[in-house]
C-alpha cells in the first residue's frame, strides 16, 4: 500500500517538477489540434494576446484520444491550474463529472453548457453571424444560388447552415442554398481537396457565392472559388485576406476573445452561462480593407439593418438546436 | 529445418527492430532539439512507472488485444480483415442500442448481453464483405475498407438524428444507465484492499480480451474449425480436395474475425465513455493489423504487441501533453514502431538467420 503511494507521489512528481506556479491558466485544445488554421487556433491567439500583455504563462495541452479528456482534465486540476479553459462541446460530458471533484477550481468550456457551480460555459450564437453572412450572399448572388460546404453534419455546423440559409433567403426569398458535407470522420475537417471538389460541383449547379464551415477544409473551398471566380466566405477567424477580392466575407467567431477574457478573470472567472452573441462581439461579419471594395453601399445598409434587427429582437434568427429542424432550407 | 531457434524468431526478432526504430526516433527527436533521453523516461513513467499509467496502458491494449486477435483469425484463413475499424464501431452501436433500450438491472447482466450485441453487430458488419468474398470473388481488402466508411456514415447520421438527445451539441448518444457501468480494475483491486490506478479507464474488459485470447488460440490449434481454417489459409485447393468448404470457412472466419473486432465495444464504449460517441474507435482497427503482424497472429504475440502498442499510445499521450514535443511527433515514433517490427521485419530477421545458421554450422563443422 505505502509502495503504490510512494509510486504514485514519484510520478506525480516527475510528471510536474517542471511545472507551472500555482495558479496559471490552462487551455486545453481538442482532437483537431492547436494549428488547426481554424477553432482551435483562434482559441491559441486569445491565449498568446493574454501572454504578451500580461507577461503570464500558462500550460496548454492537445488531446490526442478521447480517453485522454478526464485524465487531461483532472491533472490539470491537481497540478493547481486555475482556471481551465477547453475549447470544444466534446469536452462537455467529462467536464460535468469531473467538476463536481474540484469546487476550487474554475473551468471554462466553448460551445456548450455545463451546468456547474464552477463552470463557465461559453457558446456563441452561430446562427446570427452565419444570418449576416447568408444576407451578403444573398445581395452579391446574381444566380440566385449560393453554396453551403460543411465539414461534418453535426448539430453545431447544422447550426451555421440553418443560419446562412435564413440569411440568404431574407435576400433573395427565390433563391437556392446547396448544401454538402465533406465526409463522417474527423478527416472530413481537414481535406482542402476535398472541399475544393465539392465547391466545384457547386458552382457547376449555378453557386456563385460558397459559404465555407469545415475547418481546414475551408482552404480549399476558398481557393476552388478564387480560382473559379466567384466568390466565398470564410469562417471562425478572418479570412478575408486569404484571397484579397474575391473573399465576400469571414463569419469571424471570436473565441480568441473568449479565451483571452476567461485567462484575464483568472480565479474569479463568472459561472454560468455566457452568450457571446451578435450583440457582444461574440459573431460578426469581418469586412476589412481585403473585401471593401465587394461590399457595396447598398449591402453593408443591408447589413447594418439586419444587425439592428437581431439585437432588438426584431429579427429572430431560428435556431438549428432548440428543435433540430431548419425553417430555411 | 528451422533456420533459427524460436526464441530468436519470437523475441529477439521484435526486440531488434524495436530498437532500430527507437534509435531513429531519437535522432528524430535529437534533431528538433529535444532530449530523447528525458523523452524516453516521460514515457517510460508515464506509461508504466506508476499504477496510474498502467490503468491506462491496460486499457488501450485492451482495445488492441481485441482489434488484433480479429486481424489475426481472419489471416489464419488467408483473409486480410482490414475492416476491423468499422466492425468495431458497429459493435459500439450494439452495445449502445442493447444497453440503452434493453432493461438490464445490474453490470453482472449486461455485460453478456452488451458482449452478444456487440459481436453480432461487428460480425454483421463483416458478414457482407464475407460473403462478397466467398461468392463473388470481390476481393476482401477493398471491401472492408470500404465498410469501414460506411460505417462511419452510418454511424454518423444514427448519432446525429437518432440517438442524440434534443438539444445537446454533442453528437453522442444519451449516458448508458448507470447500473450498467463496468467496474474498473482499479475498484476491483480496491475491493480487496489494493490500491491501483485510480481514475484510469481499464476495467473488466481487459480479463475478457485475455480470456479472448485463450479461447482464439484454442480455438486456432485445438478445434477442427480451426484446423479447416487454417488448411483453407494454407491452399486453398488442398482445403477443397480434403472436403473443406472455402465459401463456409470465409465466411465463418470472418464472422469470427468481426465479432472479435465488435467486442472492442464492451471497452471503449460501455467501459470507458458509458455513451456512444462519434469517432470511438480512433483507429483501432488499424493499430490492430500492427498488432497482429508484430504478434505472428498467435494470441500470445498478440498480447506482447497489444501491451506494446498500449505503453506507445499511453506514453505518447504523456510525451505529446507534458512535454514540448509536438504531438505530430509522436506518430511518427509510432509510425516507425510499426515501420520497423511490421514492414521491415525481413531486414531484420534475414541477417539473423544467418548469424544463426552460420553459428550452427560453425558448431556442426568443430
Amino acid at each position: 500500500m505505502s509502495l503504490t503511494r510512494t509510486l504514485l507521489a514519484g510520478a506525480a512528481l516527475t510528471a510536474f517538477g517542471a511545472g507551472a506556479a500555482l495558479a496559471d491558466p490552462a487551455l486545453i485544445y481538442d482532437l483537431g489540434g492547436k494549428f488547426d488554421k481554424s477553432f482551435n487556433e483562434a482559441g491559441y491567439m486569445g491565449a498568446q494576446r493574454w501572454t504578451e500583455e500580461t507577461g503570464g504563462t500558462y500550460r496548454e495541452l492537445e488531446m490526442q484520444s478521447e480517453a485522454q479528456r478526464e485524465q487531461a482534465l483532472r491533472r490539470l486540476a491537481e497540478s493547481g491550474s486555475n482556471p481551465i479553459v477547453m475549447v470544444g462541446f466534446a469536452f462537455g460530458d467529462v467536464l460535468n463529472s469531473v467538476a463536481a471533484d474540484y469546487p476550487d477550481t474554475r473551468f471554462a468550456i466553448i460551445d456548450m453548457v455545463v451546468e456547474q457551480p464552477n463552470v463557465q460555459s461559453i457558446v456563441f450564437t452561430e446562427e446570427e453571424g452565419s444570418y449576416l453572412a447568408g444576407v451578403m450572399a444573398g445581395m452579391a448572388s446574381e444566380s440566385g444560388t449560393a453554396g453551403f460546404i460543411g465539414g461534418m453534419e453535426i448539430p453545431l455546423i447544422q447550426k451555421f447552415q440553418c443560419g446562412f440559409a435564413q440569411g440568404f433567403k431574407a435576400a433573395q426569398p427565390e433563391g437556392t442554398v446547396l448544401v454538402n458535407y465533406t465526409g463522417n470522420t474527423p478527416a472530413a475537417w481537414n481535406d482542402p481537396v476535398r472541399g475544393g471538389e465539392l465547391a466545384r460541383a457547386q458552382i457547376s449547379q449555378g453557386a456563385d457565392v460558397i459559404y465555407a464551415a469545415a475547418g481546414g477544409t475551408g482552404i480549399g473551398v476558398l481557393q476552388a472559388a478564387a480560382d473559379e471566380n466567384i466568390l466565398s466566405i470564410g469562417v471562425d477567424s478572418n479570412q478575408n485576406h486569404l484571397h484579397p477580392g474575391q473573399v465576400l466575407t469571414s463569419m469571424v467567431k471570436r473565441v480568441d476573445n473568449a479565451v483571452y477574457e476567461a485567462f484575464s478573470a483568472g480565479t474569479e472567472l463568472e459561472p454560468g452561462v455566457r452568450v457571446m452573441n451578435l450583440e457582444a462581439g461574440g459573431v460578426d461579419v469581418a469586412i476589412d480593407e481585403a473585401n471593401a471594395e465587394l461590399v457595396t453601399d447598398e449591402m453593408q445598409a443591408a447589413v447594418d439593418e439586419a444587425r439592428a434587427g437581431i439585437v432588438s429582437g426584431e429579427i429572430q434568427v431560428h435556431d438549428f438546436m432548440t428543435d433540430n429542424s431548419c425553417p430555411a432550407s | 529445418m528451422e533456420k533459427m531457434p524460436k526464441w530468436a524468431d519470437v523475441i529477439l526478432t521484435p526486440l531488434i527492430s524495436l530498437v532500430l526504430a527507437m534509435a531513429i526516433s531519437a535522432l528524430v527527436i535529437l534533431a528538433i532539439g529535444e532530449s530523447p533521453l528525458e523523452a524516453l523516461s516521460v514515457m517510460v513513467e508515464g506509461a508504466l512507472g506508476s499504477s496510474y499509467g498502467w490503468g491506462f496502458t491496460l486499457y488501450y491494449a485492451t482495445n488492441f488485444i481485441f482489434t488484433g486477435l480479429a486481424v489475426a483469425v481472419a489471416y489464419h484463413a488467408s483473409l486480410f480483415n482490414i475492416g476491423g475499424e468499422g466492425q468495431a464501431a458497429m459493435g459500439g452501436l450494439g452495445v449502445a442500442l442493447a444497453l440503452l433500450y434493453l432493461p438490464l438491472p445490474h453490470w453482472g447482466l449486461a455485460l453478456p448481453v452488451a458482449m452478444l450485441a456487440a459481436a453480432l453487430f461487428g460480425a454483421a458488419w463483416a458478414f457482407i464483405p464475407a460473403i462478397l468474398q466467398a461468392k463473388r470473388g470481390s476481393h476482401i481488402v477493398i471491401t472492408t475498407i470500404m465498410f469501414n466508411f460506411i460505417a462511419a456514415a452510418a454511424l454518423n447520421y444514427i448519432l446525429v438524428s437518432l440517438l442524440r438527445p434534443v438539444g445537446s451539441m454533442d453528437p453522442a448518444s444519451a449516458r448508458f444507465p448507470a447500473e450498467t457501468n463496468l467496474p474498473s480494475l482499479s475498484e476491483i483491486l480496491a475491493s480487496v484492499g489494493i490500491l491501483w490506478g485510480r481514475n484510469t479507464p481499464a476495467n473488466v474488459t481487459f480479463l475478457v480480451a485475455v480470456l479472448a485470447c485463450i479461447l482464439v488460440w484454442l480455438l486456432i490449434w485445438r478445434t477442427r474449425l480451426g484446423f479447416e481454417i487454417r488448411a483453407l489459409g494454407r491452399s486453398e485447393r488442398g482445403a477443397i480436395y480434403a472436403g473443406i468448404s472455402p465459401v463456409r470457412i470465409t465466411v465463418i472466419a470472418m464472422l469470427i474475425s468481426g465479432g472479435l473486432a465488435g467486442m472492442m465495444a464492451i471497452n471503449n464504449v460501455m467501459g470507458e465513455a458509458g455513451r456512444l460517441v462519434l469517432n470511438a474507435v480512433e483507429g483501432a482497427g488499424f493499430i490492430g493489423i500492427a498488432v497482429a503482424l508484430m504478434g505472428r497472429n498467435h494470441p500470445f504475440g498478440i498480447f506482447l504487441a497489444a501491451l506494446l502498442f498500449g505503453f506507445l499510445y499511453q506514453g505518447g499521450g504523456e510525451l505529446a501533453l507534458w512535454t514540448s514535443i509536438p504531438r505530430e511527433l509522436i506518430v511518427v515514433i509510432q509510425a516507425l514502431v510499426i515501420l520497423f517490427t511490421g514492414a521491415l521485419d525481413n531486414m531484420v530477421r534475414m541477417p539473423l538467420e544467418r548469424l544463426f545458421l552460420a553459428a550452427r554450422r560453425s558448431r556442426g563443422g568443430a
